[in-house]
């Protein structure tokens, strides 16, 4: 989001000329301690690192195991009470099993709920991510290859996007296109592409004037080669970095958007709708219906973000020790 | 700077483009534009009316010359004109905006300050700690907490609306009743916490900086008191990116009072607009989006003209690029 943007701008000077380390994908030679490992061991130095990558782990996991490790499929009616609405943490269901976190006002199982709602948040802020890595990547290595005018133009239309915040950008998407969650994917995509193709262009911009790339051409390459196994494998270290913390910016924009009532409709139940469901409940003192899915989102977000901060560090030059 | 103004101009006009065909061209018009219970003969009435069976082109055309009297169409809510609707809600925000401001200047420099100046001690890694949060965290999942620990737990605060408001100096506003301020604190605590974060690490990294540098050794050899190398040399130099940063965010607070107006029930036009997507009231949503945009551009616009007065050095770089 804008924090991002923001939090680079004073150094931005400092930030351009960032030569990304060459990759694991580059340097193999080295026999007993590979860029990979040695790039593993680092990361794991720090503990909360560590932590987040497992708690990362645990969350993905259990999204995708789901529906074997939760008592209630929470969208079949067949298995939803409506006796056993807003029951309180650690309920008795009506059909025999503990409601730990409670149940919400239609009476669905709340840690039931969270495991799906988790997942299509996932989904939804992964693939947005995704997308949009692919699409920013692909015009700013364009960009920085092309120079010119192709250049001045596209980095025009990024610089105006970014000086939006990308949850207006987002937020006047879904005012135009509506609900659902391909249109909320393609909101997400539009408000974030700008990042990856500014950071992505400021590194090929560095990579092109290297050696490897004019012994490439003058090898006779395509220039599709060029930009796509020579100069996009060196211009990784940054893209993973901000790829990464802009996944977790994704997650919590749809989480927004959705509790707000104009992201996703109740049929694909994310975090974020979860939450708002709760907030009608809130104000009665039954706090459980939104708070519950509003730490699941929390854990998310901050392990990802920590996740991100350790790869910004491992991955940056100017910091190697 | 004539050129800044134009360019400026063109950013509204593609945008006004982007919204109109947004609405016209996505989705079907005379769905959003006509009222569902309309017979057959009224459809067409309205559609002749409305001017909706004229070519595209010619459309866009009505539509710019409506912005440029200030007719975006009568809201289909409220039958009032949208752009009256808006101006009559934008007090509200605006005051939201500024005081989310005002507590991130005066929460986060003396915060960031000290997290500068003692960089190792505990408090300051509390601090830090705790910017991290304010970044990670969702505003609207912060607000909900706010609510449940300071309305419903404590009762301290109030958790709805806008309270009494005011008229001094021919301003009406919550600033001047008690009531007022009270319901304006968690609103605006809760819009301002990103900025508070923000705020606190641009601080801490220029004072961090700007300790090394000469003039302050020099300031420290002459023997004046900490308070007024802090207070007048260190502050004077450190505040340039954060007032540029400032100014910017302002706009992005705007912005995002959309959501903290949605949760605390505030009756800015963040809210309208929210109500207006669930509703589909489109000239409001227009009318909003065109402002908003408008409104970004003018900031931008005011924030590097004065950047560039502050900081002569920005010219002299533009020049050099």
């Amino acid at each position: 989001m804008t924090a991002e943007s923001i939090q680079q701008a004073p150094d931005r000077d400092a930030e351009r000329p960032v030569m990304p380390v060459p990759t694991e994908a580059d340097e193999t030679a080295a026999a007993v301690e590979t860029p990979f490992r040695r790039f593993v061991s680092e990361f794991l130095e720090s503990r909360l690192a560590m932590g987040a990558v497992f708690t990362l782990g645990a969350i993905i996991l259990a999204s995708i195991l789901a529906p074997w490790i939760t008592p209630q499929n929470p969208y079949d009616l067949a298995q939803v009470d409506i006796l056993d609405g807003r029951l309180p943490p650690g309920s008795e269901a009506f059909s025999d099993y503990t409601m730990w976190l409670g149940s919400d006002g239609a009476g669905r199982d709340l840690y039931s709920a969270i495991l799906f709602g988790l997942r299509i948040s996932l989904v939804v802020g992964v693939s947005s991510a995704l997308i949009a890595i692919a699409v920013g990547m692909s015009v700013g290595l364009l960009a920085a290859y092309v120079g010119g005018r192709v250049e001045s133009i596209v980095m025009r239309i990024v610089d105006l996007q970014l000086s939006f915040p990308a949850a207006l950008v987002a937020l006047m998407l879904v005012a135009l296109l509506g609900k659902g969650i391909d249109k909320i994917i393609l909101a997400l995509v539009v408000a974030q592409w700008a990042y990856y193709a500014r950071t992505v262009r400021g590194s090929a911009l560095v990579e092109r004037s290297k050696e490897y790339v004019e012994a490439a051409s003058s090898l006779g390459l395509s220039h599709a080669r060029i930009m796509f196994r020579h100069i996009l494998p060196n211009c990784l270290a940054p893209l993973i970095v901000v790829g990464t913390i802009q996944t977790a910016h994704a997650i919590a924009l749809e989480a927004t958007l959705s509790f707000l009532g104009v992201g996703l409709p109740q049929t694909e139940p994310s975090l974020g709708v979860l939450i708002a469901n709760g907030f009608e409940y809130m104000l009665s003192g039954k706090y459980w219906i939104s708070i519950f899915p509003g730490i699941a989102l929390l854990i998310t977000i901050v392990s990802i973000n920590l996740v991100g901060d350790q790869l910004r560090d491992v991955l940056n030059p100017r910091l190697k020790r | 700077m004539i050129r800044r103004l134009l360019q400026s101009a063109i950013v509204i006009l593609a945008m006004s483009a982007i919204v109109f065909f947004g609405v016209n061209v996505v989705g079907d018009p005379v769905h959003m534009l006509i009222n569902p219970e309309a017979d057959q003969e009224d459809i067409e009435a309205t559609i002749r009316a409305l001017g909706l069976d004229r070519p595209i082109s010619e459309q866009y055309w009505f539509f710019l010359k409506g912005i440029w009297s200030g007719d975006f169409g009568k809201s289909f809510i409220f039958g009032q004109p949208a752009l009256q609707l808006i101006l009559q809600r934008m007090p509200a925000t605006m005051e939201l905006a500024f005081a989310a401001l005002f507590l991130a200047i005066f929460i986060g420099i003396p915060l960031g300050l000290y997290a500068g100046l003692k960089p190792e001690s505990k408090a300051s890694r509390g601090i830090m700690a705790v910017s991290i949060l304010g970044f990670s965290l969702p505003t609207f999942w912060v607000g909900l907490v706010m609510i449940i620990v300071f309305a419903v737990e404590l009762g301290w605060l109030p958790s709805t609306g806008r309270g009494d408001t005011a008229t001094f100096l021919g301003m009406t506003s919550s600033f001047f009743t008690l009531d007022g301020l009270a319901h304006l604190c968690l609103p605006a605590f809760n819009l301002a916490l990103l900025k508070i974060s923000l705020v606190i690490r641009l601080t801490r990294a220029g004072t961090r900086e700007a300790v090394h540098q000469d003039y302050i050794k020099f300031a420290r050899a002459k023997g004046l008191s900490d308070r007024r190398i802090i207070g007048v040399h260190l502050l004077k130099n450190i505040l340039i990116p954060v007032v540029t940063v400032l100014g910017l965010e302002f706009g992005s607070l705007i912005a995002f009072s959309v959501v903290t107006e949605t949760i605390f029930a505030w009756p800015g036009m963040g809210k309208l607009l929210i109500e207006s997507i669930l509703v589909l009231d489109r000239p409001v949503i227009v009318a909003y989006l065109m402002i908003i945009v408008a409104l970004f551009v003018v900031i931008n616009l005011v924030v590097d003209i004065v950047y560039s007065l502050l900081d002569p050095r920005v010219r002299l770089r533009d020049q050099g690029a």
